[in-house]
């Protein structure tokens, strides 16, 4: 058996049975646990590789479920856009599950720590479900096992979790619900669940009204997992108060695959023209982004919690690719793309250090920075990184696919989208640059309370993977575009 | 009347929908929302079994005598699988949001939204 | 023209990058190892951009694309007239600067020794990379660096009020470059699908409206803050927390001049004379730039505070160089360009009085120096050619340059920008005169101290009147620079 062929099936399976393996090592040696757990993603990181090797070299991958033929089978389906997505995906998890080693251990008692593995798994195997089918009831599926393992991996942080566990249930299960029923109505006009199928058949349906109601049960519905404004009321309480390592790994991967299953609902379901000229969503969905990032913005100055913090400026970063995916045309579809890559190693980054700070001075507030480059100087330097790349200083990441961006909104002739995007950028300097001013100049207090060195090794080793993929990422965007993101475009554009 | 009657079986999913979508927002106890979001999931179930449905069928079980296979005999299988699956993830919902509420309960002793509010702004 | 392909505008740029990492490993512990690194660094990379020199005279050009992130944004450099200009400018009196910042560190006992030369060098590195951008992505870049490498510096002190001009310092020159200068690179790309500087602008060919143009233009303007055009100055006299060798080289130098040479790419290599004069754009620039001429010196004249006049004085002289730019005429552009090397000279000097006195006598404010002439001949001899040569007066560097600014006003036919340079000299000369005055012909108040030569440190005195000589030198032999000028112009007017 070609281990190669099956890779597309293999990156869903090995999470998803090591999560009930991971259970069964509790009986048998509990310090087994954490390696298995990392040695599990780190094969669904190497099969996520060869996955978008193969899809670069070979186009894209084909695989039917159980050698059923669609549209009756389910069939895994991997282009460029999936590929992508899926290497961000198992890439993130993957460097989260070394950080979250110590990370966890001071938020988590020790018992539960292997269910914690086992949720984390299963929480991938649903993201990269969701990425990886080409079956839309079997992305609803999915979409349950990631919302699912999210609700239980937030309820386990501290106290004020388990309330925002319980908003994010109810939100979520509505979006859920909402997107089930767009199902329902797509499967009641045309008898096909196949993504593939229905881009076929759709189109002679572009008029009915059905069409229209699942379209809009289906944005509604995915707007509320990727918290998009006015529909982010869960995200700040989650994220704040989940460990550091599951705000770290849902910030960067739950919010961007939901993108994903945007971009695919709008683009590959649809086609472009429908959004754009049939119905006006595009256009709609544009100025829906564009209150997005201003509001994200807005909110995030008036924070004095640094993941409540992050936690807004990622509901404006949102607004960003939802944005430039509707824009219309290449620049901006490219940049929301690239993006979604920038945003999901910066958003990490931010978190786990986020989570480094808590582990050392046990505080998440903005005004305990004050001098903390004294006694972390590495992490701080990969704070620095990834703050420059949020506001988009070149030659960081975050300034091409801003650059992108912007490009896209002058394009459309969206001169306010262009000026959100902007805006953003200030806020983001603003926020970032009175941290850093509290970091290398602030006067640490307390000396004596703060007599402590750099993070444990299994922090600080993944933090500065981040900050240098921030750089890298950011020098190489042009070979990231040319090869895989161009490939994304949808036709139209 | 025709629009009422004909689709009968879409009024009923949309007033149930509506029911249990009210009682996730506006309902302060927390279990009442839940159950709120059993109706509204029970709703979307229903939707997808009432589209299968056709006059004078019957249940989509092959027997081997038959001669021709009539496809109009049949009712849809397809939803029915779905929602099987469907149930099974509303259960585990289920199961997730009463663990959750357990604990909510465990930390303040209550279910009302409203005191969980009161302890959180006392707290501060 | 024929274009060398060479490493040389990498290895300016990158040389003093190495020395801040050599800075920094070397630390508090070895300090003469590590003054060591800063002055090598400033030797070899002012050897590196005269060696470039001959090539440029004979009207070659250097390049070197470094890498190509995406298909336009690229990170490239060529050196051409314009940039070795203010290259050589820069590198030069960063030798100077660095032997006077070890005196002034060291004469004060500062703290934080080691950040401040790490990060000196680095904005030196990002100097040079401005000055040798060939588009404009890569100047914005080295743009950027330059401003988040000098935040730090004018922090230095860490005090509340150092923090507190830090924070107007950034927000000033980050603020606005992100949001307006960024906007208007990005509308530049999106018209033209060209961000590289070219001899007649990059809008050549494109259709575009008189409306568009003109916000781009603006927005450019307002983007370039370093250049402290009013109303977006007041960073300038905020940064002055700094000490003051940062104040002379950053704020003299290298920062304001990056602004102002950023400004002179963007009239002549973005838009292009042709057009700017065809949409009557320069006039409007002239119009800003005069307008801050003739207020930053009135604001000038009521500052008591040394570095806070000198400041406004900058910022006044700064403008200068735009209105030179901004008449589009080859008088007006070789009197700017003169006037960036003509004012470097003689507000570096200022600066290093300023600091010296500080040093010497802990003083700031102007009337305190009663009589420090006596006290400290050399140091406000060097002050006395400073203020002659802003002022304009022979035979100081500043003659030259306002003489070609108000040749090529007349070239221009415009008598405003020459009732606006008369204006200015009086009040230049009214705001340094009573300095002079003061410092020479009036008695001091103190006893002690009086009539006694007590100067600052050899390392800061000695740089001070070599600053002072270069303003005489410029005055005598121009050729040097008009001689590189005269390239400049060669390409961007031809050859009348």
């Amino acid at each position: 058996m070609n281990l190669s062929e099956h890779a597309s099936i293999l990156i869903v399976v090995i999470p998803l049975v090591a999560s009930f393996i991971n259970i069964f090592l509790i009986f048998l040696k509990r310090s087994l646990c954490y390696p298995f757990f990392v040695l599990v993603l780190g094969i669904c990181f190497a099969l996520s590789i060869d996955i978008l090797y193969t899809v670069i070299n070979f186009g894209t991958v084909r695989y039917k479920l159980g050698g059923w033929m669609p549209p009756w089978g389910i069939e895994y389906v991997i282009d460029y856009l999936n590929a992508y997505v899926i290497v961000i995906v198992s890439s993130i998890s993957f460097i989260i599950a070394i950080y979250s080693k110590d990370s966890v251990k001071k938020e988590i008692t020790k018992a539960r720590l292997p269910y914690f593995y086992s949720t984390y798994l299963l929480l991938t195997t649903g993201l990269l479900g969701i990425t990886i089918t080409g079956d839309i009831f079997n992305l609803y599926v999915f979409l349950e096992i990631a919302s699912l393992s999210a609700y239980a991996l937030i309820a386990i942080g501290e106290k004020r979790s388990v309330l925002a566990s319980y908003n994010y249930i109810i939100m979520g299960t509505i979006g859920a619900c909402f997107y089930l029923l767009g199902v329902g109505y797509i499967y009641i006009i045309t008898g096909s669940l196949n993504i593939n199928d229905l881009t076929r058949l759709l189109p002679s349906m572009y008029e009915s009204k059905v069409t229209l109601t699942a379209l809009a049960f289906f944005v509604v519905g995915i707007a509320i997992k990727i918290a998009l404004f006015p529909l982010h009321r869960w995200l700040p309480d989650s994220y704040t108060f989940a460990p550091s390592a599951v705000s770290a790994f849902a910030s960067a991967t739950v919010t961007k695959v939901g993108i994903y299953v945007l971009i695919r609902i709008s683009f590959t379901l649809f086609e472009p023209r429908f959004l754009t000229e049939i119905t006006p969503l595009s256009n709609m969905l544009i100025w829906w982004a564009t209150i997005a990032i201003f509001f994200g913005s807005i909110i995030a100055i008036g924070q004095t919690d640094f993941k409540r913090t992050l936690s807004y400026i990622l509901i404006a970063e949102i607004g960003y690719m939802v944005l430039g995916a509707n824009l219309g045309n290449k620049e901006g579809f490219i940049g929301a793309v690239l993006h979604m890559l920038n945003d999901a190693v910066m958003i990490a980054c931010l978190f786990m250090i986020a989570g480094g700070i808590f582990y050392r001075v046990g505080s998440r507030n903005l005004e305990d920075f004050n001098g903390l480059n004294k006694n972390m100087p590495i992490t701080m330097s990969a704070f620095t990184i990834a703050a420059l790349s949020m506001i988009g200083i070149p030659p960081t990441a975050g300034f091409f696919s801003k650059w992108y961006l912007i490009l896209g909104a002058i394009e459309a002739r969206h001169w306010i989208s262009a000026s959100a995007l902007i805006f953003s950028s200030l806020v983001n300097a603003f926020i970032f640059f009175k941290l850093l001013e509290k970091v290398y100049f602030g006067k640490n207090v307390g000396v004596l309370k703060y007599n402590f060195r750099e993070l444990p090794l299994s922090m600080m080793i993944p933090i500065l993977i981040m900050a240098l993929a921030i750089l890298i990422i950011g020098f190489y965007s042009g070979e990231i575009i040319s090869s895989v993101i161009k490939f994304t475009v949808p036709a139209g554009f | 009347m025709e629009i009422i009657i004909g689709k009968y079986n879409y009024w009923i999913y949309i007033s149930l929908m509506m029911i249990g979508f009210y009682a996730m927002i506006a309902k302060k106890n927390l279990v009442k929302k839940l159950v709120g979001m059993n109706i509204f999931q029970t709703a979307i179930i229903l939707f997808f079994i009432s589209t299968a449905y056709k006059k004078d069928a019957t249940i989509p079980i092959l027997v081997k005598s038959q001669e021709a296979i009539n496809p109009a005999q049949y009712i849809n299988p397809l939803p029915h699988v779905l929602m099987l699956t469907a149930i099974v993830v509303m259960v585990s919902t289920f199961g997730v949001a009463l663990a959750v509420i357990m604990m909510i309960y465990k930390q303040y002793k209550t279910l009302d939204e409203d005191e969980i509010i009161e302890i959180l702004k006392k707290k501060k | 023209m024929e274009t060398i392909i060479s490493l040389k505008p990498i290895l300016a740029v990158i040389v003093s990058t190495i020395a801040s990492f050599l800075i920094a490993i070397t630390g508090d512990r070895a300090r003469n190892l590590r003054e060591t690194w800063t002055i090598l660094a400033a030797v070899i990379k002012f050897g590196i951009v005269i060696s470039m020199l001959p090539d440029i005279l004979n009207g070659k050009i250097i390049e070197y694309t470094l890498l190509k992130i995406t298909p336009e944004l690229i990170l490239h450099f060529k050196v051409d007239a314009l940039g070795i200009f203010f290259a050589i400018t820069a590198s030069f009196l960063w030798i100077i600067t660095s032997f006077y910042s070890i005196g002034y560190m060291r004469g004060l006992n500062e703290h934080g020794q080691t950040r401040y030369f790490a990060y000196f060098a680095i904005a030196l590195s990002a100097t040079m990379g401005v000055a040798f951008s060939a588009n404009m992505f890569t100047a914005f870049l080295f743009y950027e660096i330059i401003t988040i490498s000098t935040f730090p510096l004018v922090a230095h002190k860490e005090t509340e009020e150092a923090k507190r001009g830090a924070r107007k310092y950034l927000a000033y020159l980050l603020g606005t470059s992100v949001a307006f200068q960024l906007t208007a690179i990005v509308i530049t790309y999106n018209i033209t699908g060209n961000l590289n500087f070219s001899y007649k602008g990059v809008f050549i060919g494109a259709n575009i409206s008189h409306t568009i143009i003109t916000i781009t233009f603006l927005l450019y303007i307002a983007g370039i803050t370093k250049a402290a055009i009013m109303p977006l100055h007041s960073w300038l006299p905020a940064a002055m927390v700094a000490p003051t060798p940062v104040s002379a080289l950053l704020h003299a130098v290298a920062v304001v001049k990056t602004g102002v040479f950023m400004v002179m790419r963007v009239v002549l290599h973005i838009f292009g004379i042709d057009l700017l004069k065809s949409f009557d754009l320069g006039t409007v620039l002239a119009i800003i730039a005069s307008f801050t001429i003739i207020s930053a010196s009135i604001m000038a004249l009521k500052q008591d505070n040394l570095k806070l006049r000198l400041a406004y004085s900058t910022v006044s002289q700064l403008s200068y160089i735009v209105l030179g730019v901004a008449l589009l005429t080859p008088s007006g552009i070789t009197g700017s360009i003169m006037h960036i090397v003509g004012h470097a000279f003689g507000k570096i000097t200022l600066f290093f009085t300023a600091g010296a006195i500080y040093v010497a006598t802990h003083k700031t404010k102007i009337s305190e120096l009663d009589g420090i002439g006596k006290q400290m001949p050399f140091t406000m001899g060097a002050f006395t050619v400073g203020a002659l040569s802003m002022i304009g007066i022979p035979p100081f560097a500043g003659f030259i340059s306002k003489w070609y600014l108000s040749l090529g006003a007349l070239e221009a036919g415009d008598i405003f920008v020459l009732a606006v340079l008369a204006t200015s000299t009086i009040l230049n000369a009214c705001y340094f005169m009573p300095i002079i005055y003061i410092a020479f012909l009036k008695e001091s108040k103190s006893i002690i101290n009086n009539r006694k030569i007590n100067e600052a440190p050899m390392l800061i005195v000695i740089p001070l009147v070599i600053a002072a000589i270069g303003t005489v030198f410029i005055f005598f032999y121009p050729s040097i620079f008009i001689d590189i000028i005269k390239v400049i112009i060669l390409a961007v007017i031809g050859n009348n």
